[in-house]
């Protein structure tokens, strides 16, 4: 609640729509014991004074009267108005929307049926029909407006109401005995309450503008007595001989109406929880680079090299090294594992490659990334665009989500040729029915025509890995393609890839948290953890003496069929949060082989050409393995 | 395709049936005798007799609704008395006046705010966003009324750009341009708390599609981040801006009313207002059922049209 206030206030905007919305209610509240003309007395004789004029702040108005006493009480009274209306609407809308969510069954059907007709109508229709049949008046007005919004209220209660009708709570009141009468009362109703307030507050400065509207068209408060809408109805005639008239009762309804909008809207966004965590910002073309030294030179040669890549999201005031100074590589034709559990930050360093990262929060603030001789940390927009899904590809875990659900999936294999070749439509479709058979797609002619959520899963991805091979790319990023897959599936999109790889020269870099994938397809292997590598080299060595304890136990976690001798072991523990790490091995407070020289300093990456591993006490010397 | 719209119309019937019931039902309020009460305080007996007679007035309720409804379906609304022509005449003919400012409005809301919001989400925090959203802030605050009232001032009085009100000049109008000059203000003026509301959710519709994993592969795929928006991401908030797209005409047509009266506008609720006041009660009842039916029709027609875009709903 602290929290909440603190959010509204440094919201400016809403607190100035609160102060404003302030001054009007006192002022309203004060009017009778002001110092003002009386409201109705007419003077014909001062007819349209001015503003500023002699006694007369706002002028007079087309009889006389004093305009500021009459803004004043006019203000008074359509606030009242709006307000009492604001109060019938949630009760009577309350009552049924509980009635209707509590019993449920036939009565909630019928009344629900009858909330749809009403909410059927165009708003204002509803509110002459009852004014018609009622007469003008500004209670009927009342009447009208509150009854047309009767169906919203009772529409959100119901909602509200069905959730909590069948709580713990609830059950045990009925066991209890309580009659129907008492359980709304007591458990339903003060569970409900907050709910209706809010849903108040969203529409009272509706309901004052409609009353006033209903009284501009002269079906509301009738003369002398006037509110904000028939004071501007009044001015009208004369809106062109004396425009302050009808100015002044214009500006306040204005003033009143966006002070509770600006308030409303600094209530939502204090409420809403993405809005804080930011889950509502939109991600940019590219992610951001903010690099705060030159890029290194490359490491190693390869088709695509990353170096002391740094990807971090900000979050407030929080910095989470999500990739901490990674360096990989793959070559033409070779297929490189990224191993590591959920957080470790490989699915980060694979998107950081052609600034996928979504920015805000995430920042690359340095590494270089280089696509044979160009640097892609810090390229322009339009050279990254031209390399993105030509030159290097990304195939996504979960095609339901990544493929675009409105589109067939044909045509996002065109679009995907498209948007690097000038070719025509024609000869592309072509190109991506030649593509779905070569992802083995049974009727691939008739399966371009269908959208995505008509496909298996395993088609799905097939249709990811088509749309990834669309422009024969020489690097081909696959983060967790087969995650979401039975494993039958998983193995035909493994060899798949594989054979691809063979045929093209691929360089695959693949992203999984899977040994057992690992094993079937990758020439080498890169061990993540807490955004750092901890281990690298030749698949077939590190599976058969894995160098780092994180990288043994892991393998330890994957069954094995057939044998079963080996105890299947779990890693105790979580990985730690990236936004506050201690200095030396993220593992260490996992590790059993922990001493405190882990966690005093930074520990290197060492090794020889093939191996490498960050761990000050290996389990297998990788130094004297090579040498054998 | 057909066979939906015809289920969404057949689906339609017990929803109009409705409103002719609430409508009758309100209409059953009114205190004292109706006939009196249609016919105004200087009736003559005979004359109340008679439409007693015709509207089968001192039937019971049940017997009275279905011989209005009867009537109805048999195209026969009525008469109005302060007219004195039969009501579906007088609502076909003003019904075409409101349906062109209306229209114009839900097209101008329409174009404007989902290209008002797709900007303001594209440019989150920058300074289209802020401007958009300042403007749809005190387009959705003002009145329209008084929004109308202030742009005659401005624009009709002192920079006497356009006129002042009404359809057509009084002397020598009567064509298209003519009729276009005098739609523009109050066209303008009906659209903007649309406009303003349409922007809104655009806007939070696009900031909600733009984080989707399918807007990321668009971009893996190397699609410019102009195409990304505006296809991509625009085409999957549609189906969550088509639905609001069908209530915001529900307030186009119920802001009309205000419009219509403050320009003059010959049309369905400038109709209704003066039929309020004369107390011509079939008029009203007629045009109220005559624009809500066709609202309901209108609204069969924006779920078709979401039909089309999102093969997800069956059809």
């Amino acid at each position: 609640m602290k929290t909440f206030f603190k959010l509204l206030i440094r919201n400016r905007l809403a607190a100035a729509g609160g102060i404003a919305l302030l001054i009007v209610v006192f002022l309203a509240l004060i009017t009778p014991i002001l110092p003002l003309h009386p409201p109705n007395v007419t003077d014909t004789a001062n007819r349209f004074q001015p503003i500023f004029s002699e006694g007369h702040l706002l002028g007079t108005d087309h009889l006389g009267r004093d305009m500021l006493s009459r803004l004043l009480w006019g203000t008074r009274l359509s606030l009242a108005v709006g307000f009492a209306a604001a109060i019938f609407a949630a009760t009577i809308g309350a009552a049924i929307g509980i009635v209707a969510g509590y019993f449920g069954g036939a009565t909630d059907n019928v009344i629900m049926r009858g909330v749809d007709m009403l909410m059927a109508f165009p708003y204002i229709l509803l509110a002459l029909a009852i004014v018609a049949a009622l007469g003008p008046g500004l209670v009927n007005a009342l009447i009208a407006v509150a009854a047309v919004n009767v169906p919203f209220f009772a529409r959100n209660i119901r909602g509200v109401t069905v959730g909590i009708a069948h709580k713990e709570f609830v059950d045990a009141a009925r066991l209890s005995g309580l009659s129907n009468t008492r359980i709304i009362l007591t458990e339903i109703l003060p569970n409900v309450v907050p709910v209706i307030v809010i849903a108040m507050s969203t529409t009272i400065g509706w309901m004052i503008l409609e009353t006033a509207g209903l009284s501009f068209l002269g079906l509301g408060s009738q003369p002398p007595q006037a509110d904000l809408g028939s004071m501007l109805g009044e001015a009208r005639s004369a809106l062109i001989t004396n425009p302050h008239t009808s100015v002044v009762p214009g500006v306040m309804i204005l003033i009143i109406v966006m002070g509770i909008n600006l308030l409303g809207d600094g209530v939502r966004d204090a409420l809403d929880p993405r809005l804080r965590s930011g889950a509502l910002t939109r991600p940019m073309a590219s992610t951001v680079v903010e690099r705060a030294s030159p890029a290194p030179a490359a490491h190693a040669e390869g088709v695509l090299t990353m170096t002391d890549l740094q990807t971090q999201f900000h979050v407030g005031e929080r910095v989470y090294k999500a990739v901490n100074k990674v360096s990989l590589h793959v070559a033409p034709g070779e297929c490189l594992g990224v191993i590591g559990e959920s957080g470790s930050g490989k699915s980060v360093t694979a998107l950081s490659v052609m600034g996928l990262v979504a920015s805000p929060p995430g920042v690359i603030v340095g590494g270089s990334v280089r696509y044979k001789d160009e640097e892609l940390i810090g390229a322009r927009y339009d050279k990254l665009r031209s390399l993105r899904g030509d030159r290097v590809a990304y195939i996504f875990q979960d095609p339901l989500a990544t493929l675009h659900p409105l589109y067939k999936v044909g045509d996002q294999l065109v679009e995907a040729i498209q948007v690097h070749h000038k070719v025509s439509r024609d000869e592309a479709w072509k190109r991506a029915v030649d593509l779905l058979k070569q992802v083995r797609i049974p009727n691939a002619e008739s399966r371009a025509s269908t959208y995505p959520h008509e496909m298996s899963g395993g088609m799905r991805q097939r249709v990811g890995i088509a749309m990834a091979l669309a422009n024969d790319p020489d690097v081909i990023i696959a983060d967790e393609p087969t995650t979401a897959l039975d494993v039958t599936v998983q193995a035909q999109i493994l060899s798949l890839l594989n054979e691809l790889r063979r045929e093209r020269g691929l360089a695959i870099i693949f992203i999984t948290h899977d040994f057992g994938v690992v094993a079937q397809l990758c020439d080498r292997v890169a061990v993540m953890y807490a955004g750092r590598i901890v281990e690298e080299g030749q698949t077939d060595a590190i599976l058969a003496d894995p160098a780092h304890p994180y990288t043994r136990r892991l393998i330890a976690c994957v069954p094995e069929l057939g044998e079963g001798r080996r105890r299947l072991e779990a890693i105790p523990g979580l990985p730690p949060a990236v936004d506050r790490l201690d200095p030396g091995c993220a593992f260490a407070p996992r590790c059993l082989k922990k001493e405190a020289a882990c966690v005093t300093r930074e520990i290197d990456l060492a090794g020889n050409g093939t191996r490498a591993v960050r761990c000050l006490y290996p389990e297998t010397d990788i130094g004297r393995e090579a040498a054998e | 395709m057909g066979g939906y719209i015809l289920k969404r119309l057949v689906s339609a019937i017990p929803v109009l049936l409705g409103i002719t019931v609430i409508v009758f039902l309100i209409m059953a309020m009114i205190p004292g005798d109706p006939a009196t009460a249609i016919l105004g305080s200087y009736a003559t007996p005979e004359n109340v007799e008679k439409l007693n007679r015709d509207l089968g007035l001192d039937e019971p309720l049940v017997a009275r609704y279905f011989i209005w409804l009867g009537n109805m379906l048999q195209g026969d609304f009525g008469r109005s008395f302060a007219l004195n022509r039969p009501v579906l005449d007088e609502v076909l003919d003003r019904f075409g006046a409101t349906l062109i400012l209306a229209g114009t409005s839900f097209v101008l809301c329409a174009v404007f705010g989902i290209m008002a919001g797709v900007v303001s989400a594209a440019r989150q925090y920058g300074f289209a966003d802020k401007a958009i959203t300042f403007a749809v802030l005190l387009g959705i605050s003002i009145p329209s009324f008084f929004l109308g009232m202030m742009m005659i001032l401005i624009f009709a009085v002192k920079l006497r750009w356009l006129p002042v009100s009404g359809m057509y000049a009084i002397y020598g109008g009567g064509d298209l341009p003519d009729l276009l000059w005098h739609l523009l203000m109050p066209a303008l003026a009906l659209a903007v708390v649309a406009t303003g509301v349409v922007a809104r959710l655009s806007r939070s519709a696009m900031l909600e599609v733009l984080r989707q994993d399918f807007i990321r592969t668009a971009r893996a795929k190397g699609v410019n981040e102009r195409r990304v928006v505006w296809r991509h991401a625009l085409k999957a908030a549609m189906v969550s801006i088509i639905p609001v797209l069908g209530i915001q005409a529900g307030f186009v047509l119920s802001g009309a009313v205000y419009i219509e009266m403050v320009f003059q506008w010959p049309g369905v609720g400038r109709m209704l207002v003066d039929a309020i006041l004369k107390r011509d009660i079939l008029l009203v009842q007629g045009g109220v059922v005559f624009v809500a039916a066709c609202y309901v029709l209108f609204n069969i027609a924006v779920d078709v049209a979401q039909s089309l875009l999102d093969p997800r709903i069956k059809t």
